[in-house]
């Protein structure tokens, strides 16, 4: 047994480049640049950056925060329109998520730009051995890079929020919603590893963390100074595998994998509270060894502190935030926010008036 | 039975045939290996820096402990949390890594299937699982033995399912499947293996093997059932019923002209025998294949009869269950429609394993 062969080879391995289908080419491992540039997170973005460069910290800072609530009002107008024009859709994930998504988007990830606002294209097929046609949805989040970021998104469901969010970023073409949902199209109702933004194919709930472990675990092996980052929903934390991923994290010592959690405390039966409770969800998240905050999740100013906050543990920013958001007429639907139908012409009347409403009072881009 | 010569020059290579016991029946002298995987798959990982090894807290027992002490930089634990390990090897393989996960073959797929259909075979990574205790190998019980996972792994798109049959298919597997750009699920034997096989002919994805040929039955066998199944191959032929005997090493995808030719010619009928349920796996793979080529024969499936097993030995959950050479007579004797006049003292003796073993990391 003692004279099994030995690998000369001691360093931390690196893929090689081109094996696997799907790999992305091989880093170097001796990449160590700090991760100070921050590539810009969109177009817009970018454009702002450069308008804002030579001012006071706290002016960019009051601009950063602008730009936040711009994605989040552009984000909930879309999928409120979205779902009147289609008479039902996830609502409450936009008005709970939207600013949680500006932040991401609007800077907090490390993303390469899209030239240009991509168009999501047809389906075309699984992914396979024989199809040489396949498509990420990963490209809508730019080239990947060592030094930047990754985006894993999990509660798939969340699929029109994120669509939107790619729209108000100027990663997705203005008019990709009009195939939401439709046959044959990438932007489906949920969302698979095909339809725009979407990296995994997550919609079972609760897989994503672990594959960021992979991921993130796969980078530190390249040395990779670049960050992976899962957007969830609070009612993954019901399912065992979101714990084995945080015991998995902390004991790895994941530390640039990051979690963000718009804790709506709802879910399709209705209050998480009256379901199964998960809570105190951040003292169990630190008790698993991650750091753990608690933000208020329409904070944008707290949203961007949180998650420019560095840490040297696996991180976890649970955002609390309100599913009917805004939106009082959304309010009396309670507990039963998860899935927007009207069930009556008066309803329907109501919520077309709280549109017309948020249309005026929105901040203007 | 048959007219047609039987050959074995296919099979025979291996056992040495010297000794044959007083009565007719030659005992051969098989070659026993102690753990083929664990110095095999060490010397194949030294050039292949992208592979690791993923563990879910059964190291030794799959025969991994001294891979991980080689290669501590790639060997992942993953601790008793299979879900997890799944999504962790997609994500790993998504990164251009190529995580080979070792645990028992019912975490895999029964403890983990959401995992491994949504993070690893839907996106078609290049994750290799590797099952160990495939069927009733173990006397570790209901919990332990894996009798469904062909039929469910078969079932999963882009996946590519593999049996091991003994320690030269053990050794050879890794080759078999380097090049398949999608998971791929193995049944694999550990402890003392038998060597069936010469040595110099590797498993080949796709390929299965004519151990004998004949005109009357055809019997297919994968995995343990092969070495079964050869326990009664001298008293067949002292019968007179020609059997082609085909070893089947990949169940996904299947069939070959070996595979159609024994069916298509097999003239009472074609028999299965495998280490798993009935339902799904070989015999049905046969049965699909047979009904789409109009091959109109008579098919007898034995394996475990749509139940579970229990905990007992190899040995004596063979017997119970109609896996071994007693009811494969059996079924040809139903197919030729005579009794043969075998009995157990015609078989070549079965080798028992010992349940406590220096080859393997618990009595399991």
């Amino acid at each position: 047994m003692s004279d099994a062969p030995q690998t000369s080879e001691k360093k931390t391995p690196k893929a090689r480049a081109g094996s696997g289908g799907s790999a992305r080419s091989a880093r170097s491992a001796g990449s160590t640049a700090s991760a100070k540039k921050r590539p810009a997170a969109g177009e817009s973005t970018k454009k702002k950056q450069t308008k804002t460069a030579g001012k006071p910290a706290n002016k960019q800072k009051k601009d950063s925060v602008e730009r936040i609530e711009q994605i989040a009002a552009g984000v909930r107008r879309r999928v409120f329109e979205h779902v009147l024009k289609h008479d039902g859709g996830y609502l409450s994930q936009a008005l709970s998520a939207g600013e949680i998504f500006g932040a991401l988007y609007g800077g907090a990830m490390r993303l390469a730009p899209c030239e240009r606002p991509l168009r999501a294209g047809a389906f075309t097929g699984v992914p396979g051995s024989t199809n040489g046609d396949y498509r990420s949805g990963d490209r809508f989040n730019g080239e990947p890079a060592p030094e930047l970021d990754r985006f894993l998104f999990s509660p798939a469901h969340y699929a029109l929020v994120l669509y939107a969010a790619l729209i108000e970023v100027g990663r997705l073409d203005e008019s990709a919603l009009d195939e939401f949902n439709v046959d044959g199209s990438t932007l489906e109702m949920i969302g698979a590893e095909h339809s725009p933004g979407v990296a995994t194919t997550t919609g079972s709930l609760a897989q994503a963390l672990s594959q960021a472990c992979g991921i993130a675990l796969a980078r530190r092996m390249r040395d990779e100074p670049g960050r992976t980052w899962v957007f969830m929903s609070d009612g993954e934390f019901q399912e065992g595998q979101t714990w084995e991923a945080l015991a998995f994290a902390s004991f790895h010592g994941l530390s640039r994998l990051r979690a963000v959690v718009d804790a709506n405390g709802q879910q399709c039966d209705g209050a998480m509270s009256s379901v199964g409770n998960i809570e105190p969800v951040v003292e169990r998240i630190r008790s698993f060894g991650c750091d753990a905050v608690e933000v208020d999740g329409h904070d944008a100013a707290a949203l961007e502190a949180a998650m420019s906050e560095e840490v040297d543990k696996p991180y976890v920013i649970v955002a609390r935030t309100d599913p009917a958001r805004g939106l009082e007429v959304m309010a009396r639907r309670a507990p039963l926010l998860h899935y927007v139908r009207f069930t009556s012409a008066d309803e329907r009347t109501d919520f077309d008036a709280a549109f017309r409403r948020m249309l005026k009072e929105a901040p203007q881009a | 039975m048959t007219d047609r010569p039987e050959t074995t020059d296919t099979d025979a290579d291996t056992s040495t045939g010297t000794d044959a016991d007083t009565d007719a029946v030659a005992d051969p002298v098989m070659e026993m290996v102690s753990r083929p995987h664990a110095e095999n798959f060490i010397a194949w990982s030294a050039s292949r820096p992208e592979v690791l090894v993923l563990s879910a807290d059964l190291t030794n027992s799959c025969e991994v402990g001294r891979w991980r002490d080689t290669y501590p930089d790639r060997f992942i634990t993953a601790a008793m949390a299979e879900q997890n390990m799944l999504g962790v090897a997609g994500g790993l393989a998504r990164e251009g890594f190529v995580p080979f996960i070792h645990t028992f073959a019912v975490f895999i797929y029964r403890r983990a299937y959401d995992q491994l259909a949504m993070s690893v075979a839907y996106p078609n990574l290049k994750v290799r699982m590797l099952g160990f205790l495939p069927g009733i190998v173990t006397p570790g019980g209901v919990t332990h033995q894996a009798i469904e996972d062909v039929a469910i792994m078969r079932a999963t798109p882009n996946m590519t399912v593999l049996e091991t049959g003994d320690a030269t298919e053990v050794e050879s597997m890794l080759d078999a499947v380097e090049h398949v750009d999608g998971p791929v699920y193995i049944r694999v034997l550990r402890g003392e293996v038998p060597r069936l096989f010469p040595a110099d002919e590797p498993l080949r994805l796709g390929r299965s093997r004519l151990l004998s040929d004949g005109g009357d039955v055809a019997v297919l066998t994968a995995g343990i059932t092969t070495e079964e199944a050869l326990r009664a191959r001298r008293a067949l032929q002292r019968a007179g019923v020609g059997v082609s005997h085909v070893h089947v090493s990949t169940h996904k995808p299947f069939g070959d002209e070996i595979i159609e030719n024994a069916v298509s010619s097999a003239r009472c009928g074609v028999v299965t025998l495998e280490n798993h349920t009935v339902v799904g796996g070989l015999g049905s793979a046969v049965a699909e294949y047979m009904a789409e080529r109009g091959i109109g024969r008579r098919l007898v499936r034995l394996g475990l009869d749509d139940t579970y097993a229990h905990g007992a030995s190899k040995a004596y959950l063979m017997r119970e269950h109609g896996l071994d050479s007693a009811a494969l007579v059996t079924a040809v004797e139903s197919l030729v429609g005579e009794r043969l006049g075998v009995t157990d003292a015609d078989f070549a003796s079965a080798r028992t394993d010992a349940v406590h073993s220096e080859a393997k990391a618990e009595a399991l």
